[in-house]
This record gives C-alpha cells, sequence and structure tokens, in this order.
C-alpha cells in the first residue's frame, strides 16, 4: 500500500518499510497539530476581529490546567516517536550474524568497493537479493557518507577509523548511491548505483566480472609475503612479534595494562601505527606500514589475518562498532 | 537616514537621537545604544541582501539537472557564504566582513579534515573572522546581562519584564556561555595547521568527530540565539493586537530559559550518522525532544493570547500569523529529525534544508520583519505605507512556502543537500523552489522601497501610534538621545492592554 503513494521513494529493503510507517506516523501528528493551530488562530483572527459592537478583550492570566496539558500530551507523543526511531535506529547498527561483510573505500570522489570473493568495483555495488549484507567502510581522505535512499540507509565514511551499517535487500533493481556529506568539488559527482540481483545471478556475476581470481585473503596472503610480514608474525609464538594465527575476534592484552579486542579497527591500527598498542610481552619495534599500505591493501591484510583465525571464527562475530 | 526626524514634528522635544550630530564620526563613534542599534540595522541588511543575492543564483543553478551554470567550486563557494553570511551576519548579527575577501567552500560547518587539508580556499581568514565575531557575540551578551539585571526601571520587576527582554536574558546567557567554545574549537584548528599538532586530521592522528562535538556544540544553541529574540517579538505584537495581556506570561518567559539550557544538551542528534556511539545518539534524541516542548508551549500560550481579545490586522500582527504557522511546520519537522530512524535517512538531505528554512527564515526573519514593522515608527517617526505593506507580507508568506516546502519531499525522496548537479527526477522539486524564491525576492524588495520612502514622505507616527504598552512608547518618536527625561517608575504587569479606556484602543485605523 505505502508504495503506492507518489511522495514515498522507491523501497528496496526489509528497514525501508518501516522507516515510512515511522515516517506517515509523525506526518500525521503534524498534520493535527498544524491543522489545530492554524484552525485556532483563524478562527480567533475572525472571531474576536476589532469591529463595531465586538465585545471588550477579556483579561486572562493563563490557566494551569491548560499549560500542563499542552505539556504532557505533547511530551508523551514525542516520546512515542522517540522510543520508536530508537528501536529503529538500533535495529539499523545491529546486524545479522549471518551478515557477509563486503568493503567500502571513500575518497574524493569515488566509491571504491570490494567483495570477499576478490571482485572489486568503483561506484557500482552489487548485492543478492534477501540476504543480509554489512558494509565495513572507511575513507582515505575527507569524511564521505554512504547514502542509498531505497534502503533509507545511510552512514558516515570516517578516515582513520571503520564504520560500519547493514542493509537486506529485498527489491530486484537499480538504485542511487550518494555521497551525503559535502566532500569538495565534485561531492554532487560522487555517485553510483547499486544493483540489486538474483541470488543466482549474482554468484553468476562474481564469476563472470574479472576483476579479480582471487579471493581477499588470498591477495592479502600475498601482500602479507610482499611485506615480509612473517618474518616477525611466525605461525606459532617466538617471532619477534606476536602470532596472527586464531588473533581475530580475540582479547588482546596490551603493554599498557589494558584488554582490547582484535577486531578490524585494532588491526587497522596495528598496522599503521603499531607503536599505539603494543602487546604486552612484545617490544615496540614494529614500523608503521602507512606509507606502504593504502586503505584498501590494508583491508585485505585484515581478510587474510581473519582467514588464520579458527573456522568457526571466522563471520560469527561481526566487529564492534569502532569508536 | 538622519532627515527621518526633522526636529520640528514633536511637541516640544527637541532634538531626538537622529539628530543629535549628522557627522560621520557622531555615528561611528556613538554610545547611544539607539545609533548603534540603526548602524546594525543598516549593516546587517547589506549582509541580508548580499545572502540572498547568493541565494538567488544557487536556486538559479538548480533550475536544471546539469551544473551548466557555474563550475562545482564556484557553486560549491555560494552555499557556503550564503550559509556563512546569513548565519553569522545576519542572523547572528555582528560586523566584521574577511568572510568575503577570500571565498571558501567548506559548508559553513567546515568539517575537518576537508577544512584543513583539502580545501584551499580562504578557510585561515574565515576562521579569524569568526573569531572576532566570536568576542563580539561575548560581550554583547555580557552587556545585555548586566544591564537587565542592574538597570530595570524602579518597580520593573523580573516579572514585569516583556517577555522581549526575557527573550533576550536567554539568548544572552547562550552567547555568552556558548560562543567561547566555539572560539577555542577554532583555537585548537590553528594550532593544528600551524603546529601540526593532531586533534582533528587523523593523518596526524588526530579524531575528525571530535570536531563535530565541538562546533556542534556551539552552533546548535546558536540556533536558538536566532529565534529566541524572534519569539520575544511574536511575544511583543501579539498583545498589541489582541488587545490583550499575554496567556501564561511565566511558562513564555521560564519556557525561554528552558530553551536555551536544554539547548546545550542536543549538540548530538547533528552526528546520529558521524560514528559516535549509537547509545549516545539515543541521550540525545530523547533530550531532543524534550527541547520541542516548551517551544509548543509558546505557540499554544500565543494562540490562547488571541481567544477572546481585539484583533486588529496592521501589518506586524500578519506577520505574527506566519511565524505562527511556519514556526509550528519547522518545529514539526525538528521532531522528524530528532527521531533516530528516521534521521537516518533525511540526514544531510534537503529536509534538513527545508526544516531550518522554516524555521531561520519563516521563523526568525518573520519574527525580524514584524519586529521592524512594529518598531519603524518609534525607530524613524514615521509611518509606512499600510497597504504596500500589507501586499509584502502576504507575498513573503507564499513566496516563502512555495520555495522551501517541496524541499521537503525532494528531501525524502533521497535528495541530498550541497549537490550541484542531481538526478533528473529531482528536476520539478526544484522547479518549484526557484519560482517560488523569485516571489519571495521580490516580497523582500518591496519593504526596501516603501520603508525608506516612508522615511520622506510617511506621515508623522506620534509618540505611540499603535496605542502600545511599554516604556518606549512613552516618549516621542523618534526617542531624544537620552530617552528619559526622568527616569520612569513601572507600577503594572505588561501587557496591561485591558484596562486602557475603549476610545483609546485604536487611533490609526487599518
Amino acid at each position: 500500500m505505502l508504495k503506492d503513494i507518489p511522495f514515498l521513494p522507491q523501497a528496496a529493503s526489509a528497514m525501508a518499510g518501516r522507516v515510512d510507517l515511522l515516517y506517515l506516523f509523525l506526518i500525521a501528528v503534524s498534520v493535527f497539530f498544524f491543522v489545530l493551530v492554524a484552525t485556532l488562530v483563524f478562527i480567533f483572527a475572525i472571531r474576536y476581529r476589532k469591529r463595531e459592537g465586538g465585545a471588550d478583550p477579556t483579561p486572562i492570566h493563563g490557566s494551569l490546567g491548560l499549560e500542563l496539558l499542552w505539556t504532557i500530551i505533547p511530551f508523551c507523543l514525542s516520546m512515542v516517536m522517540f522510543g520508536w526511531g530508537a528501536v529503529l535506529y538500533f535495529n539499523m547498527f545491529s546486524p545479522p550474524e549471518d551478515a557477509q561483510n563486503i568493503y567500502v573505500v571513500g575518497k574524493q570522489w569515488m566509491w571504491k568497493i570490494q567483495h570477499p570473493e576478490g571482485n572489486r568495483e568503483i561506484d557500482e555495488l552489487h548485492v543478492p537479493l534477501g540476504a543480509s549484507v554489512r558494509l565495513i567502510m572507511t575513507s582515505e581522505d575527507v569524511i564521505h557518507s554512504f547514502y542509498v535512499p531505497a534502503f533509507r540507509m545511510k552512514m558516515d565514511v570516517v578516515p582513520g577509523r571503520y564504520t560500519s551499517t547493514w542493509f537486506k535487500a529485498t527489491k530486484i533493481g537499480k538504485y542511487h548511491l550518494f555521497c551525503a556529506e559535502y566532500c569538495g568539488t565534485k561531492h554532487s559527482e560522487m555517485v553510483g548505483s547499486v544493483y540489486v540481483m538474483d541470488p543466482v545471478e549474482y554468484e553468476d556475476w562474481l564469476n563472470r566480472s574479472t576483476t579479480a581470481t582471487k579471493s581477499m585473503a588470498e591477495v592479502g596472503g600475498e601482500l602479507f609475503t610482499q611485506l615480509g610480514c612473517q618474518t616477525c608474525h611466525f605461525e606459532q609464538s617466538g617471532g619477534r612479534g606476536p602470532s596472527l594465527h586464531n588473533l581475530y575476534d580475540t582479547p588482546v592484552r596490551l603493554m599498557s595494562g589494558e584488554t582490547v579486542k582484535a577486531d578490524d579497527g585494532y588491526l587497522r591500527q596495528a598496522i599503521l601505527d603499531p607503536a599505539g598498542q603494543v602487546v604486552e610481552g612484545y617490544l615496540p619495534i614494529m614500523p608503521t606500514y602507512k606509507t606502504q599500505v593504502d586503505e584498501e591493501d590494508v583491508l585485505k591484510l585484515i581478510a587474510y589475518i581473519k582467514s588464520l583465525a579458527l573456522p568457526q571464527k571466522m563471520s560469527a562475530h561481526p566487529a564492534e562498532e569502532n569508536q | 537616514m538622519s532627515n527621518g526626524g526633522s526636529t520640528s514634528q514633536h511637541n516640544g522635544a527637541g532634538e531626538n537621537y537622529l539628530t543629535a550630530g549628522y557627522g560621520l564620526k557622531s555615528w561611528l563613534l556613538t554610545t547611544d545604544h539607539k545609533r548603534i542599534a540603526i548602524l546594525y540595522l543598516i549593516t546587517i541588511s547589506i549582509f541580508f541582501a548580499l545572502g540572498g543575492l547568493f541565494a538567488v543564483l544557487i536556486r538559479l543553478e538548480l533550475l536544471t539537472p546539469a551544473g551548466d551554470l557555474f563550475s562545482s567550486d564556484t557553486y560549491n563557494k555560494l552555499f557556503t557564504m550564503h550559509g556563512l553570511v546569513m548565519i553569522f551576519f545576519f542572523l547572528i548579527p555582528s560586523i566584521p566582513a574577511v568572510v568575503l575577501l577570500g571565498g571558501v567552500d567548506t559548508g559553513w560547518t567546515f568539517y575537518a579534515p576537508y577544512s584543513e587539508a583539502y580545501s584551499n580556499t580562504a578557510v585561515g581568514l574565515t576562521a579569524i573572522g569568526v573569531f572576532i565575531t566570536g568576542f563580539s557575540s561575548i560581550l554583547t551578551g555580557l552587556n545585555f546581562i548586566v544591564t537587565i539585571h542592574k538597570m530595570r526601571a524602579p518597580g520593573l520587576t523580573w516579572f514585569r519584564l516583556p517577555l522581549f527582554v526575557w527573550a533576550h536574558y536567554a539568548t544572552s546567557l547562550i552567547m555568552l556561555l556558548g560562543t567561547p567554545v566555539v572560539a577555542i574549537s577554532i583555537l585548537l584548528v590553528f594550532l593544528e595547521r600551524v603546529f601540526g599538532i593532531g586533534i582533528f586530521d587523523p593523518a596526524l592522528g588526530g579524531d575528525p568527530v571530535l570536531f563535530q562535538h565541538l562546533f556542534w556544540f556551539y552552533s546548535h544553541p546558536a540556533v536558538y540565539i536566532m529565534i529566541l529574540p524572534s519569539m520575544g517579538v511574536i511575544s511583543e505584537i501579539i498583545t498589541c493586537f489582541s488587545r490583550k495581556r499575554i496567556f501564561g506570561y511565566s511558562f513564555i518567559a521560564f519556557s525561554s530559559l528552558a530553551i536555551a539550557i536544554l539547548g546545550f544538551l542536543v549538540w548530538g542528534h547533528h552526528m546520529f550518522v558521524s560514528s559516535q556511539s549509537i547509545y549516545a545518539g539515543m541521550v540525545f534524541s530523547i533530550l531532543t525532544m524534550m527541547v520541542a516542548i516548551p517551544s509548543a508551549v509558546k505557540v499554544f500560550n500565543w494562540t490562547a493570547t488571541m481567544y477572546k481579545g481585539t484583533i486588529i490586522y496592521q501589518t506586524p500582527m500578519l506577520y505574527v500569523f506566519g511565524f505562527l504557522g511556519l514556526f509550528t511546520v519547522g518545529g514539526l519537522t525538528g521532531l522528524f529529525l530528532g527521531t533516530l530512524g528516521l534521521d537516518v535517512h533525511v540526514h544531510d538531505t534537503y529536509f534538513v534544508v527545508a526544516h531550518f528554512h522554516y524555521i531561520m527564515v519563516g521563523g526568525a526573519i518573520m519574527g525580524y520583519l514584524g519586529g521592524l514593522h512594529y518598531w519603524w515608527p518609534k525607530i524613524t517617526g514615521r509611518m509606512y505605507s499600510e497597504a504596500w505593506a500589507k501586499l509584502s507580507a502576504v507575498i513573503i508568506f507564499i513566496g516563502f512556502n512555495l520555495t522551501f516546502f517541496p524541499q521537503f519531499l525532494v528531501g525524502y525522496l533521497g535528495m541530498p543537500r550541497r549537490y550541484h548537479v542531481y538526478p533528473p527526477e529531482f528536476q520539478i522539486y526544484h522547479v518549484l523552489s526557484t519560482a517560488g524564491a523569485s516571489v519571495l525576492a521580490v516580497g523582500y524588495l518591496f519593504p526596501l522601497v516603501y520603508l525608506l520612502w516612508s522615511l520622506a514622505y510617511g506621515e508623522k507616527a506620534g509618540p505611540n501610534p499603535w496605542q502600545a504598552k511599554g516604556l518606549e512608547w512613552t516618549i516621542p518618536s523618534p526617542p531624544p538621545t537620552y530617552n528619559f527625561d526622568v527616569t520612569p517608575v513601572v507600577t503594572e504587569e505588561a501587557y496591561d492592554y485591558e484596562s486602557m479606556p475603549r476610545e483609546a484602543q485604536f487611533v490609526i485605523e487599518p
């Protein structure tokens, strides 16, 4: 029914209809209050206009009852809005356990996308119908924002950290992808398309588009060797750096005494700013790889480190949202 | 300007503040608050025209989906300058013109790291400009607070103060407490740019989201700096043209303070998708809902004030009607943006653009124009043409809605803000919007003409053309330099219109 209303955009995700319903609720409340105020102003303006034989103005100081009434009713309604909105918001940022990851790197002025299978695309995102997809995103330069109106989904893409959001596409088609955070000259051209495909066709697309024949983890493994990481990070412990096997998503005790989780954000920092969070029992001797890898490389290295974890660890626990 | 009050018009009043001296020096170095106000008025009117010119150029560019009128860089500068000029030089009025020297393209929010490392426009100069402006804001706020505490007339107790004064008191609190934060933020940007200390730029180990926190900690309360004075104006006008005291005086007074205080606690609602914690988002959302309540209370009290009054459709009152309608729409759509799950979709779209124009233009500028028409006879001693003024008020109301209402629709459809080029399916809404802006521009030009005309040819106003209450209406128009010959003593509540004799209720017939 909702899709027949012309002022709503296309709805192509599980969240879209729920957001539209909330929108219509707020419109209903707003129309009620606007009509109430407008009608009262209109009636008073006509009824009490200055005219011959009109009654003298009546002194009225106020009414505590009315004040309470028009404080409490709007308050209660606004709390309904808050609660309803908060539930949707919580869902928008709580991906289901089985969500598959796709990686997004924003830069002036393009979207670079990597699929774990190794496929890469620019300004296009192909996703299968009905699957939960979690986006893990970062920026190489300034803040961008990944916005797909048809999914009612938006999340800032911030340099120096990973942000994440998720969606489940429910309608096959091609949809707008916009950058929603002002990012410079060609901000309005940092746009693209999201293609929602039938799962079979999607598999076909993954195999057909030969931007890469290796998975992200495999490419990451090659990069790992090229950079010489294995000279310190042995498979077993005993190297100058800690072993990276079975590390992903486990707690790590740091030299500072605090314990952090080895999630995507932690691994990213460990590669780019290793002195920041040194693991207990190791010397702060690792140099930064800032100048040798870009954000896309970092994602590949992390994909490789993930693949070194126990199979059940691999995709079971999505990384915590990075603060 | 200065022939606006030739000395002969007053009943033996002699000189007034406009005729007290004609030299440039007597204006620029004046310590008379009324002369300073005139300087403010002229300055902000020029800036308003300038900001309006930028808006016209923006609207012309957006007539077509392609970027065919300006380059992207020019367009980006235009919307940045439009925002900066309107906010910092009109809505939060102040003087320096540094911003006009170089051109800036960061959006008025200056989000790091774009503003620091990637923009090669005059961000530095602009920052200095805003910094200086900040000091004038702090001092202005301090001045108002001290004046309200210490220089009230005898008998003018706190609860006899005009609500306009309460509104300014709340505004001044925000200026005094909020502005130092923006000054500190600018100082931190300076440290980062000049000394390379990592504060906001992730390349230096800084945190760009921290900048957003600091920016909005000031800039959200700043929104209330813009709207509170207009709310005060509405209270003055609606009582005068309903010939009736205000309904719920203390609720309106305290709601101003509530807005000022709660306004400091809601900055995070600009950052629901910025990667701040979702639980922080929830706290900011619930606080945002609370700040809507005092605004709703005001609207209901103003409406109730008209009940059983004697309503007179003079121009200032038309602006009050306009304000009530537009501010209500602006406030209600604010709830959409405060609602978390909904904001994710409409954040940084035209929905936001429409919302804050309903508050800033529909609310603040309606209040500004209402106040200008209400106090014009007091300021200049002359009446303007009522017919022309009414016509302009109607044109402005129609033009405004035609400009900004379509933006709610296109915003929900997904049109992002700050877009130079856009998908063709959004064009119809932009065409409507540009058409509305043309109407609005005409509506704004009329007052410029008939108000200036009134300075020379307007009927003499006399001390109190509206038969209004309030101390300023007991002295000649324009007032003498020292305002009151004898310090007035206040013996009655504000807006005690009902006690006026019926035959004195209204002198000038509409």
